[in-house]
This record gives C-alpha cells, sequence and structure tokens, in this order.
C-alpha cells in the first residue's frame, strides 16, 4: 500500500481530532515532568547515602512504606512508559517500509506498553513490605517480628 | 560548469548529530525501561528474588553499564529541553548548536562527578 504525503504547505483536511498534534504537545509535557521525576529517583537511588548498594527489599519497602514515593513512582511509570513509546512510535514510522509491519510493530508497543503500566501499577498499590514467611532479616526494620 | 556532487550525507551539523543521539539514548532508556520495571515487579514475588535480581546491578560490568545509562538519560533530558527551547523560544533556533555543547558539558561534567562515587560503591569491598 503506497503512503500518501501531503504537500507539507496543504491546510489539515481531515475532520477527525489531530492525534498526532496531542502525541507531539505529550512529549514535550511528560518531558520536563519526567526530567524532575527521573532525577530525583537517580539522586535518591544512586547518590545519597550507600547509593547502588544500599538497594534492596528493605529499601524499596521503606520507600513505599510513603505514599509519596508510590505516587511518585506510580507517575513516573506511566509518563515514562507513554513517552517512552510513543517515540518507539515515531521511530517505526519513520523506519518502517512496509505498511502491514509498521501497524503490526505499533500495535505491539501498545499492547507492552499497557500490560507494563499495568503490572507496575499493581506492584505498587498490592505490594505488601511484610510478607508473612518471610526471612526477618531480609525486612525492613518496621516490620514485626514473627 | 558542472561539479561533482560531495557525497550524499546529510550535513545538518550538531543539529542532525543532536538528533541522532537523542533517537539512540531513547531506544536504549526504553529498552532498560521495560526490565527496570519486570525487576522492580519481583517485590511481588518475594523478598529473596528481588534481592538475587538487583544484586546483578551491583556486579562491576553492569556498575560500570550504569555509567552510560545514566550518561544516556542526562542527554536525552537534557538535549529534550533543548528541543522544547527549539520549539517554542523565539531564539531557540538561533542558539540551537550552543544549547547542544551545553547539553554535552552539563551531561559530561555531571556523569564525571558520578563516575568516581558510584565505582567505589561498585567495587568497593
Amino acid at each position: 500500500m503506497a503512503v500518501i504525503i501531503e504537500t507539507p504547505n496543504s491546510p489539515r483536511t481531515k475532520k477527525q481530532a489531530n492525534w498526532e498534534k496531542y502525541g507531539w504537545l505529550f512529549m514535550r509535557v511528560s518531558g520536563p515532568l519526567l526530567i524532575v521525576l527521573v532525577f530525583t529517583h537517580l539522586i535518591s537511588n544512586l547518590v545519597v547515602g550507600e547509593g547502588i548498594k544500599a538497594i534492596d527489599f528493605a529499601f524499596v519497602a521503606g520507600k513505599w512504606a510513603d505514599p509519596f514515593w508510590q505516587v511518585w513512582d506510580l507517575a513516573m511509570l506511566w509518563l515514562a512508559m507513554i513517552h517512552g513509546t510513543n517515540g518507539m512510535r515515531t521511530i517505526v514510522n519513520d523506519y518502517a517500509e512496509h505498511e502491514t509491519v509498521r501497524k503490526s510493530l505499533i500495535t505491539i508497543l501498545w499492547a507492552v506498553c499497557g500490560l507494563l503500566v499495568l503490572l507496575g501499577t499493581l506492584v505498587i498499590f498490592t505490594f505488601d513490605p511484610c510478607p508473612a514467611g518471610a526471612a526477618v532479616e531480609l525486612l525492613p526494620s518496621f516490620c514485626p517480628v514473627n | 560548469m558542472a561539479t561533482i556532487p560531495a557525497g550524499t550525507l546529510y550535513r545538518g551539523r550538531v543539529g542532525m548529530w543532536s538528533w541522532v543521539l537523542h533517537r539512540i539514548t531513547g531506544v536504549g532508556i526504553f529498552f532498560f525501561l521495560l526490565v527496570h520495571i519486570l525487576d522492580t515487579a519481583l517485590v511481588r514475588v518475594s523478598p529473596e528474588a528481588y534481592n538475587v535480581v538487583i544484586e546483578s546491578y551491583k556486579t562491576p560490568i553492569v556498575g560500570v553499564a550504569e555509567l552510560g545509562l545514566v550518561g544516556a538519560i542526562l542527554f536525552h533530558g537534557l538535549n529534550g529541553l533543548r528541543v522544547i527551547a527549539v520549539d517554542f523560544w523565539s531564539k531557540g533556533t538561533k542558539f540551537q548548536a550552543l544549547m547542544f555543547w551545553a547539553v554535552m558539558a552539563i551531561t559530561i561534567v555531571l556523569v564525571a562527578a558520578f563516575t568516581p562515587v558510584h565505582l567505589a560503591r561498585v567495587f568497593g569491598e
């Protein structure tokens, strides 16, 4: 199937919502938000304290005991996945030569995005910092000693 | 008099190379993000499962690769701000090359500052 490229200076003729424009705008709104979210994430996890050496189950449990970090990580998850998937979609649109390949890749991209956003959201909100039967030394200090 | 064309490489200078780097770093960060959501999801399996996998992030090879990841995130984020400036700031196109070098300078300085701190932890005891 041939791809029809409109003359760049011709006015928009389609009557539907301009999804390309909203996608373009989303990248420019989510980008600066992600800079704040991701760099705070990197500083708190890799720079302060013992950095990467301190990261284990108890570290994550300690962070998610605070709703602040739950909301922080949730916002980062959603914005980063949609921003990244939309960026990958742009690249697929640039390089995929066959229409069926292009459409298939974009469908796979959004399916993966949906699955990982759902998985991550469920993990953040159903997470148990003190799972029964787990070794006490692996758990955060606020867990009751069984 | 006809002249021979000097090759077909698009000579967009730093404007082109920033675009190339933005794509490469973006794709790299995207695939890391997929892995990172999956490894973090292991906290829902068991403390042991999460700890075993997160230990691999503290090994020398992955530890050094993390410097590349941090550098890629820094470049992509800062260059993204440059793209926004080019799109929305009236002087954006005039200063786009200067802003590219500012992005590179800030990225290099911050990676250079982070490297000894991070590697001391990765290679320390």
